[in-house]
């Protein structure tokens, strides 16, 4: 399946596809973020090591990468929940489309600006 | 005409089960991970979080059963998420059976790693 979508590309399936991939890369996230958490079991200076780790400039920019996507799973994944639900939601395909677009940005600006701030701060 | 709803609702059997895990631990996940985000990213950061903030953290069973459901919950769900992808994806039977095996294998050692460790840190003397 290639990324671009061409005429055929519509919201909805730009949002499953963000659904998608916001999914695997948070999956990914939580397999390696179950390992260092895990490492904790082995006291404080293993442990203290891979946190040290987490603070480098790089995964400070993808922990925002990351609450991104997962602002976006859940948020899409709520929308979802109300057509699986309540199908005649879909006649409101669009406006509920942009509230979602409104609502991740609700939540996902002030959490950037708060993380990005922190890191050039 | 896709509207990115999801995967249409199956009839019965297990993968009816499946679909209503998705949507109910889904649910469940927006609270539990928004506000994990919330507390460790937000009032915290990874500049705070060390070996004693940890340990602060886990003194209290609370937090210890909250990650514990949330761990089991987040990985169930997104397991069965890279399931429902290697459905679509992995059509030759052996690599399907491969990335499969190779997915429950990983999801049952990832269980136990965070598991063993919710249980086995030490709670202050």
């Amino acid at each position: 399946m290639g990324l671009y979508r061409g005429y055929r590309g519509s919201q909805g399936q730009w949002a499953w596809m963000l659904h998608r991939l916001s999914g695997v890369g948070i999956m990914l996230f939580l397999m390696m973020h179950i390992v260092d958490t895990f490492l904790a079991g082995f006291g404080p200076q293993v442990y203290d090591h891979v946190m040290a780790l987490y603070r480098a400039p790089l995964f400070m920019v993808l922990e925002v990468v990351l609450v991104a996507g997962v602002v976006y799973h859940a948020v899409n994944g709520l929308r979802v929940i109300v057509i699986d639900f309540w199908p005649n939601a879909l006649r409101w395909h669009k406006p509920l489309i942009v509230a979602e677009a409104i609502v991740f940005l609700v939540l996902f600006i002030p959490a950037a600006v708060i993380m990005l701030g922190r890191l050039f701060g | 005409m896709s509207y990115g709803e999801g995967s249409p609702r199956p009839a019965s059997g297990f993968e009816l089960w499946s679909w209503f895990f998705m949507r109910i631990s889904g649910l469940l996940l927006v609270f539990l991970v928004l506000g994990h985000l919330y507390i460790m990213h937000i009032l915290n950061s990874v500049e705070i979080i060390d070996y004693n903030f940890v340990a602060r953290r886990w003194a209290n069973i609370g937090w210890r059963t909250y990650d514990w459901v949330m761990l089991a919950l987040a990985l169930f769900h997104g397991a069965n998420g890279i399931r429902v992808i290697i459905d679509d994806y992995a059509h030759r039977p052996g690599w399907r059976t491969f990335w499969l095996a190779l997915l429950y294998v990983v999801t049952f050692i990832l269980l136990v790693l965070g598991t063993v460790v919710l249980v086995t840190f030490p709670f202050p003397a």
